[in-house]
């Protein structure tokens, strides 16, 4: 028998549903494995343990009742500390959410539980999701479990870190501009960031909120896709959520086929900048596709050049009126209330000691491209941009099925080395930001090692909007194609923790 | 594309409430003036017939009814206040105008 | 405010032309807030109709109320605007703590209704012409209470508290373009054209817009420019004005602080300012400078608003009568002069002689009880017509006695100040106080034969053909019969006991 906690989520649903093991012996396996190693990896904020165990609880009962149960009944997962979770506090990885307990739940939080899911706790995040390394925390850093002096990547690095450590099979993330994607890539796990619209953001704490959009990461594609389809689907309470039927992901994800598939490469996505073992596995990848019967087709993007400076326009405008309620009048830190001081002073103390660097840096630079005067400069022209992202896709998805390219140029760079140099930075999110300006698909899986480093590298697959099932297509096909190379699944060449 | 001075992180920074510290708005100065030379180039398309983008799906008319949902109660609605009084959230004086 | 004498109002005309601008907010009667479902009564407790969207908790996300749309269209439309084929909402940030999200969820360059006019009736019967710039839809702010301070003014309070449960609450902001050419008659204008828009909101049943109830607001903006300039001078911003006499009596004292100000050499200092109720002054507020920037952008939570055209033609076709239209309308019916049916308006007696009409009086008796001594009650004691403790079906009772002969209209008044006087049903009064009219007819006949007795000259008169004379045997008669007769009954007894032909 595999270790408890080294299973899918779906051999665990399944091992659940038959009875070969309890909800609670699975939560309490991964609770203890958190326990063992959450001190080095630091990928958890809050560990719920008593939630954990009384959601498990109910699906054993509901089980033994001869309910019938979803098909991630049971399975725990580790949420990034995001989402609103009614009664569990909620920081969003900052510390002016220190100690708040949201009254309510996400949209999210709500389907995981009535699926069954069982929610072992948050994870870090770099704070408020600005980040691509999860330093951003207030809470201190995330490990990448393939090297410890590593970041996981970001924002979502906790997540993807925990599903690395074994410490869940399933986590969720919010990708605003690769923050499922990246964290994927470098810590060789999958996620992915649906359609926007596919999935709600009702009580996703908003960072950019025409960017944001929530997402499954997992270590398998089909626990992906299982996953995907437990938090998919409208939302009444969200006005940007789309009113259609979730494209069948799983069912995709199992045929895993890419057959007579037209796969265009992103001829942007190369050149200066990109590892040289990046490149390599990507190439591999293409190749393997090639093999596996896809038609390759290289395509260009070229206002793709102009992605990465439209998205540090847009996204710090959009957060800097986002973030604008944390003011130390409603909820959350209060600093400076000696009873002389001002509300308006008592606002500007709490969030100068209540936000990080970088929350301040994109704050004042998305306030500089709102104000009057740059407004038509900077937001309006990174509008104007945005259309021509959208009419690259368009264009591109007129000749293939799927865009693919390295989700990541490089992979994990040691933690401190970007931490104080944001264009550096933000270049980790090079690949990954022209889908969250045009709102459509996209997944990132492991494809291999980078030879120098023997560090997990990302391949990045493209799809239209409401097209999330073919990620799954063609991200099934390459998973089994690899699998069955290495002869295991990548994780498994990660050191032990 | 011009870069920004630190009198306008200075104003920036009073616009959007952050108390900033003198070391801080130097080093933001120099950081944002790097990160915005960058951006800027954007603007490049700034004159071009191109419509903007401001919400990345096609979504119009998205209403709901005139029904009423259930409130928080009182108590949830003040849960997270750093104080309370009068079942009302207290905060500081507010400035008066004038 | 500094005990500066100000420039007459007269003299201020004399050198200066007006040009206001009216922002008036009006909160929709909606069931439910503009982008949550919390309900919108009036008077519950403290923050207990709060949400996650409207105390803006993180991770919260507003939905719009299709109600407060299809208001705004027929505002919109009431108000003879253009309705956007595609417009968005739009966020204008600033920080205060009375607005849970520290921006205000609004429209900005893209209104749903632009482009209209709206025409009123000023007191001497002619039609000013106001244009509509723009109405749009956005939502209101919590309600901060100020400790520690004053009578509960925000200067020198410790702290304040603060009540979200009108935070939300669905506004439609209804702004004129320039208002020139009114001269002297600018605050006039500006009361008529409160009033004519409130009258057109509650007959569009979109809000009661009730000013002294916060439903409806005003915003007075005014700037002064020499005769024959085109340019407009600065403006001074007075806010939250809660009445139609307000509206009125601020314009009427910005203009005179203009000229004050403007003949002295000084300048006008763009600044918001506060009105005072007791003395009709405006005290400077806050001064609108440069580092006022709202940084307004698209509202990414929401998505455009494009009202289908058959819908927005659906909506034009149920419009309600209009209340120019239907003046227009009753006027005709009860058959009264533009002066009458101006002192209607004006007393606010529109809807009580409606009533009274459906309860089955004539619309000229109607509006001779409201009008007369309804009216007087109202002037002397500084209330609305329509708050008088007298109801339209008591004003009926009393009309139709009076139709019997039951009551003359002497008696009727003291049975209508009675009830106002809170003494009762119209007809407890009459038994109480016994005020019925003297029918008895030998009671009666003994009154007229002892008023021809006594007055033998005058009955000489009549006997002799001069009938008007009989009016001073009737008054014998009402004298006798301290007025409880129907004076009309008299008449006929004296004519035919003398034998004249009336
Ligand atoms: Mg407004
Ligand atoms: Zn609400």
């Amino acid at each position: 028998m595999t270790e408890l906690i080294k299973r899918t989520a779906a051999d665990t649903a399944a091992a659940i549903a038959s009875g070969e093991v309890s909800a609670v012996e699975v939560a309490q396996a991964h609770l203890d494995r958190i326990d063992a190693v959450d001190k080095k990896v630091n990928a958890f904020l809050h560990v719920d343990t008593e939630g954990a165990l009384s959601a498990a609880r109910a699906v054993d009962e509901k089980r033994a009742k001869g309910e019938k149960l979803g098909p991630l009944a049971g399975v725990p997962l580790a949420l990034k500390d995001v989402f609103t979770t009614k009664g569990v506090p909620t920081t969003c990885g900052s510390k002016i959410l220190e100690g708040w307990i949201p009254p309510y739940d996400a949209t999210l939080t709500t389907r995981l539980k009535d699926a069954g899911v069982v929610i072992l706790g948050k994870t870090n995040m770099d704070e408020f999701a600005m980040g691509s390394s999860t330093e951003n925390s207030a809470y201190g850093p995330t490990g990448n479990p393939w090297d410890l002096s590593r970041i996981p990547g970001g924002s979502g690095g906790g997540s993807a870190a925990a599903l690395a450590a074994y410490q869940a099979p399933l986590a969720i993330g919010t990708d605003t501009g690769g923050s499922i994607r990246q964290p994927g890539a470098v810590t060789g796990t999958v996620g992915v960031k649906p359609t926007y619209g596919a999935v709600s953001r009702y009580g996703l704490i908003a960072f950019s909120s025409s960017l944001d959009q929530g997402g499954p990461c997992a270590r398998t594609v089909l626990d992906t896709a299982l996953l995907h389809e437990a938090i998919a689907g409208y939302d009444p309470l969200d006005s940007t959520s789309i009113n259609a039927p979730v494209p069948a992901v799983v069912e995709a994800a199992k045929r895993g086929e890419v057959r007579g598939m037209r796969i265009g490469v992103v001829k942007e996505f190369a050149g200066e900048g990109y590892q040289a073992g990046v490149m390599q596995r990507f190439n591999e990848s293409v190749e393997l596709l090639r093999e596996l019967g896809a038609e390759i087709v290289e395509v260009s993007c070229p206002s793709f050049t102009l992605a990465l400076p439209a998205y540090y326009l847009i996204a710090p405008s959009e957060a800097s009126s986002n973030l604008a309620r944390f003011d130390a009048m409603r909820y959350g830190l209060r600093v400076g209330d000696d009873g002389t001081r001002s509300a308006e002073d008592v606002t500007a103390l709490t969030r100068e000691a209540g936000f990080g660097a970088e929350v301040k840096r994109r704050i004042i630079l998305g306030t500089y491209a709102l104000s009057s005067g740059y407004y038509d400069a900077y937001y309006g022209s990174a509008q104007k941009v945005r259309t021509l992202i959208s009419r690259d896709f368009d264009a591109a998805f007129a000749g293939v099925d799927v865009l693919i390219s390295p989700t990541t140029p490089t992979t994990a760079f040691p933690i401190g080395e970007r931490a104080d140099d944001p264009m550096a930075m933000y270049l980790a999110d090079l690949c990954t930001i022209p889908s969250n300006l045009a709102g459509n698909a996209a997944m990132s899986l492991p494809c291999g090692l980078a030879p120098e480093d023997n560090l997990p590298v990302g391949l990045q697959i493209i799809a239209p909007a409401m097209a999330d099932d073919r990620l799954y297509r063609v991200g099934g096909a390459v998973e089994a194609a690899l699998n069955d190379k290495w002869g295991h699944p990548l994780l498994e060449e990660a050191p032990a923790l | 594309m011009p870069g920004i001075t630190r009198e306008e992180v200075a104003h920036l920074a009073r616009l959007s409430r952050l108390e900033l510290q003198a070391e801080e708005l130097d080093h933001f100065a120099e950081q944002l003036d790097v990160i915005i030379g960058a951006v800027a180039r954007v603007s490049e398309v700034a004159g071009q017939d191109v419509p903007p983008t401001s919400h990345p799906l096609p979504l119009t008319n998205v209403m709901r009814a005139d029904v009423v949902r259930p409130s928080l109660t009182p108590e949830q609605a003040l849960s997270g206040a750093p104080a309370v009084e009068e079942q009302r959230f207290r905060v500081p004086q507010i400035l008066g105008e004038g | 405010m500094s005990v500066i004498s100000l420039v007459s109002y007269e003299d201020a005309l004399a050198s200066y032309d007006p040009v206001m601008g009216l922002e008036v907010h009006v909160e929709l009667g909606t069931k439910t807030k503009m982008f949550c479902g919390c309900s919108t009564e009036l008077g519950a407790e403290p923050n207990s109709q709060t949400c996650p969207t409207c105390l803006g908790l993180p991770g919260s996300l507003p939905v719009v109320n299709a109600i407060g749309v299809e208001s705004a269209i027929k505002i919109g439309l009431a108000l003879n605007c253009e309705i956007a084929e595609w417009c968005r909402f739009a966020r204008k940030n600033y920080f205060y703590p009375d607005m849970p999200k520290n921006f205000q969820t609004s429209q900005y360059d893209e209104p749903i209704a632009f482009n209209g006019y709206l025409d009123v009736q000023l007191e001497d019967g002619s039609t000013f012409r106001v244009e509509i710039e723009r109405a749009h839809m956005e939502e209101d702010t919590g309600k901060s209470s100020h400790i520690g301070g004053a009578t509960g003014r925000i200067h020198g309070a410790s702290h304040s508290l603060l009540d979200y449960n009108r935070a939300g609450i669905p506004l439609i902001e209804i702004v004129t373009k320039p208002i020139e050419g009114a001269g002297e008659r600018a605050p006039e204008v500006a009361k008529a054209y409160v009033a004519e828009l409130r009258e057109l909101i509650k007959a569009l049943d979109v809000s009661e817009a009730r000013m002294d109830k916060g439903q409806m607001r005003c915003d007075v903006n005014l700037s002064l420019r020499p005769h024959g300039r085109e340019k407009f001078g600065t403006r001074s911003e007075t806010k939250n004005v809660n009445s139609l006499r307000s509206v009125e009596r601020a314009a009427r004292f910005e203009i005179r602080r203009h000229a004050t100000v403007l003949d002295e050499g000084g300048t006008i200092i763009q600044e918001t300012r506060h009105f005072h109720e007791e003395d009709g002054s405006t005290t400077a507020g806050r001064i609108k400078d440069n580092a006022e920037d709202y940084r307004y952008f698209p509202e990414p939570d929401l998505v455009p608003i494009a009202p289908a055209r058959d819908w927005v033609e659906e909506l034009r076709a149920g419009l309600p009568e209009l209340p120019r239209v239907r003046r227009a309308r009753l006027q005709g019916e009860w058959g009264l002069s533009d002066k009458d049916m101006q002192s209607v308006l004006n007393a606010g007696a529109v809807q009580p002689i409606l009533d009274t009409i459906a309860a089955g009086t004539n619309a000229e008796q109607a509006r001779k009880w409201w009008m007369g001594e309804v009216a007087r009650n109202a002037n002397e004691t500084g209330t609305e017509l329509s708050e008088q403790p007298i109801t339209p079906a008591q004003v009926a009772r009393i009309a139709a006695l009076v139709a019997e002969g039951k009551l003359n209209d002497k008696l009727a008044k003291q049975v209508i100040a009675a009830v106002l006087a809170g003494e009762g049903e119209p007809d407890a009064v009459i038994e109480a106080r016994g005020l019925a009219v003297v029918s008895d007819d030998s009671a009666l006949g003994a009154a007229v034969d002892q008023a021809i007795a006594e007055n033998g000259a005058i009955a000489d008169k009549i006997r002799d053909g001069k009938i008007a004379a009989v009016g001073a045997l009737v008054g014998a008669v009402m004298k006798t019969t301290r007025g409880q007769a129907d004076a009309a009954k008299v008449k006929d007894l004296i004519l035919a006991k003398l034998g004249v032909e009336a």
